[in-house]
């Protein structure tokens, strides 16, 4: 894990302390709420329905011990003894007063955390695989570069009032868990002989607008990456659009401007970089940071564990966990462990000051103290033996975090929705619920196999409705919460947008709609080993809504 | 309308001409950049000094054939919000050498001045920032990740410079 040295400790330590300033004149009334808005949102602190929410960045996910107990000290002094993990691998808390914001920031940078840019208009938290550094199928670590877009991004003078938010995500494994496709800028590692460098993908993105990303590189070679992020950065601070809130994404720029000529355009600002605008990482600087992500010492283990067998043997629902929530390591007789944080009937993606206090002990104990957070809101211990998870697993049940779900049809991503945002039209967080009840019975959830639901309360998508398999989005019927759902979205490297499925409904026809939904797949699938998005692709969407509007009527 | 420039608040000689008006034959005078094209030789010509006020969409590459002999650029930022004006700032100090004062105006706030700063700016036309204010916002933070036209050296660099 990457670690402070005495300039990252001042300048967090410098924000600190601004950031008081800024709150004491907000609070005695020299700036206004208009003013300081720009300042409080590039700090993280939302007005929202009931009180002031802060967010705290979670650098691609990444955390240890102490960081996760900070986490807990924060929700149990400052809050009301809650966390909610978001889509961008950050740490929301929703009860938090304004006036005790910079003591938060001041604990944070204790363990050297921070909310810088967690909101604002400028460039957020940049995501990577929340596997980084333990999975089979990467070609390399992708935390080194993420650490370094964080630094060059952060308060980075020229691009803090873009005209809308901006996000990037970098993934380095064959298979995309960054959802890089549906991101502002979406970084897939490659090699080239032994050149490492960069395909980028520019322009994707929810929201009303979904929109998947256009590749417009195929190879920037990573001593060049900073400068060519700067061209990207430079063309959309200039060209996009400010008239317009809703258009206001690089993804719009893209898509009006032509994919052609936004490339002319990036390729040309980019050649015109002089020598001395060049950002020149120093090689040594590459390597500093890489140093930081060297791959923990394992101890050695079989890649056959007899405890781990033997504890299948016994415990149906330890075997049943092994099967849903574990991740093939790099290293025999090692996998990665999600501990689900959506159990049946309960708040997706929350975690109370215990549970975060308890996944931080384990994490030291079994985990190399290493702990990150996933975009779908769970938690991940990266590096635990086989040997160490049936313990594991008999702690994780005394706290009700063993939920046997990752992937599957319980575990979905869900925005705060009605309940807590100001945004929202309709809830989320019940619907998800009634899902899950619908489905709460291990048969079942392994009969239909990997499916992601995800679910938003408004059109601004922070559920990932559109790359959901099956989508959900809460609509305002005059006045009245209904739900349109959507079928065939998905973020990874066959990244697709869900095709809307028909008329809107109320809130209590969606549990029966979804089980018409799989119970279709259940029936029209070749076999056990084809997955849902498998059978929608290949059977397309018409049996589908004959299921559910059809028989209906 | 207070102006502020290297740590000082200063008098200023400058008077913006609008597009509609008459330039008056006396004074330093700064015009649209529409105005400035429409009739570079009869503004250069004058005995005063002359500059331009550039608005969020002008690009300034336009500029280039009459760098040498302005004297001053206004960037215009009408709402905060706008950041239009830090990419032109930088592409006039990085890419095209412009040297002599670069001043925000409209909608300048305390706490953008340092990112004015750090994007080449070094004058501040002002009602919503006082003097005192300003000084410490820009010695707020000692350190900066990313070289940028103030010409520090980026934390990347110090990092590995031997002192």
């Amino acid at each position: 894990m990457y670690r402070y040295d005495e300039f990252d400790a001042q300048i967090v330590k410098d924000r600190v302390d601004q950031f008081r300033g800024q709150v004491e004149r907000r609070l005695s009334g020299d700036i206004l709420e208009d003013e300081f808005k720009p300042l409080r949102l590039q700090n993280g602190v939302y007005l929202q329905l009931h009180a002031y929410m802060l967010r705290v960045a979670i650098p691609y996910g990444q955390l240890n011990a102490a960081r996760m107990r900070k986490l807990a000290k924060i929700a149990r002094d400052y809050d009301r003894g809650y966390g909610h993990m978001t889509t961008r691998q950050n740490i929301q808390y929703n009860w938090v007063a304004l006036k005790d914001i910079p003591n938060v920031l001041e604990e944070l940078a204790e363990v050297e955390m921070h909310a810088i840019q967690t909101s604002g208009n400028c460039i957020r938290n940049t995501t990577s695989d929340h596997f980084a550094g333990a999975t089979k199928d990467e070609i390399m670590d992708p935390r080194p570069w993420c650490e370094i877009i964080r630094q060059w991004s952060t308060f980075h003078p020229e691009f803090a009032f873009l005209p809308r938010k901006f996000k990037i995500a970098v993934n380095a494994a064959s298979h995309d868990r960054a959802a890089i496709r549906v991101h502002d800028i979406g970084l897939q590692i490659v090699k080239r002989g032994d050149q490492i460098g960069f395909e980028v993908h520019v322009g994707g993105g929810q929201g009303r607008t979904p929109v998947i990303a256009t590749k417009v590189h195929d190879f920037v070679p990573e001593l060049e990456l900073l400068d060519y992020l700067e061209a990207i950065m430079r063309v959309y601070n200039r060209f996009g659009r400010r008239d317009n809130k809703y258009k206001a994404r690089i993804k719009i720029l893209v898509t009006e401007t032509g994919a052609e000529e936004f490339k002319r355009l990036v390729e040309e600002e980019y050649a015109a970089q002089r020598r001395s605008e060049k950002i020149a990482l120093p090689q040594a600087e590459i390597d500093r940071i890489h140093a930081y992500f060297a791959p923990p010492a394992l101890s050695k283990r079989s890649a056959r564990s007899q405890v781990f067998l033997d504890a299948k043997r016994a415990d149906k629902a330890f075997a049943r966990w092994a099967r849903t929530n574990l991740h093939p390591h790099k290293v025999p007789g090692y996998r990665s462990v999600t501990i689900s944080l959506k159990p049946i009937g309960g708040l997706a993606g929350d975690a109370t000051d215990d549970q975060m206090d308890v996944i931080a002990d384990l994490g030291e104990r079994f985990g190399y103290d290493d702990i990150r957070i996933t975009h779908a809101q769970n938690v991940v211990l990266p590096h635990v033996a086989l040997d160490d998870l049936p313990v594991l697993h008999s702690e994780l049940v005394r706290l009700g975090l063993a939920t046997a779900n990752e992937s599957r049809i319980t575990d979905m991503i869900v925005c705060p929705g009605l309940d807590y945002c100001n945004l929202a039209n309709a809830r989320s967080i019940p619907i998800g619920q009634e899902i899950q009840k619908v489905f709460d019975s291990p048969w079942y959830e392994d009969d239909i196999g990997k499916l992601h639901i995800n679910i938003s309360g408004c059109i601004n998508a922070c559920g990932h409705h559109h790359v959901g398999h099956i989508g959900i989005l809460g609509v305002d019927r005059k006045g009245e919460e209904y739900y349109q759902i959507s079928l065939g979205g998905r973020a990874d490297e066959k990244a697709a947008i869900g095709q809307i499925m028909g008329k809107a409904m109320p809130a209590d026809e969606v549990p029966g709609v979804i089980k018409k939904i799989v119970n279709t797949y259940r029936k029209l699938r070749t076999g056990k080993r084809e997955t849902f998005i498998e059978t929608l692709e290949r059977t397309g969407h018409e049996p589908f809504k004959e299921a559910v509007y059809d028989a209906a009527h | 309308m207070p102006l502020i420039k290297n740590g000082a608040e200063i008098e200023d000689v400058w008077q913006f001409v609008d597009t509609e008006e008459t330039v008056p034959s006396s004074g330093n005078v700064t015009v649209s950049l529409a105005k400035l094209i429409e009739d570079p030789d009869l503004l250069l010509a004058r005995n005063q000094q002359i500059g331009v006020r550039l608005a969020p969409a002008d690009d300034p590459h336009d500029l280039i054939p009459y760098l040498d002999r302005i004297a001053l650029i206004e960037i215009d930022f009408p709402k905060y919000v706008d950041g239009r004006g830090y990419s032109q700032a930088q592409l006039l100090r990085r890419r095209l050498d412009y040297a002599g004062e670069l001043r925000a105006v409209g909608h300048v706030l305390t706490d953008q001045i340092l990112y004015m700063n750090r994007s080449g700016f070094d004058a501040y036309q002002t009602t919503r920032a006082d003097l005192p204010h300003v000084v410490k916002a820009l010695e707020e933070y000692s350190a900066f990740y990313q070289p940028a036209a103030d010409g520090q050296t980026s934390v990347f660099s110090r990092r590995h410079s031997k002192v």
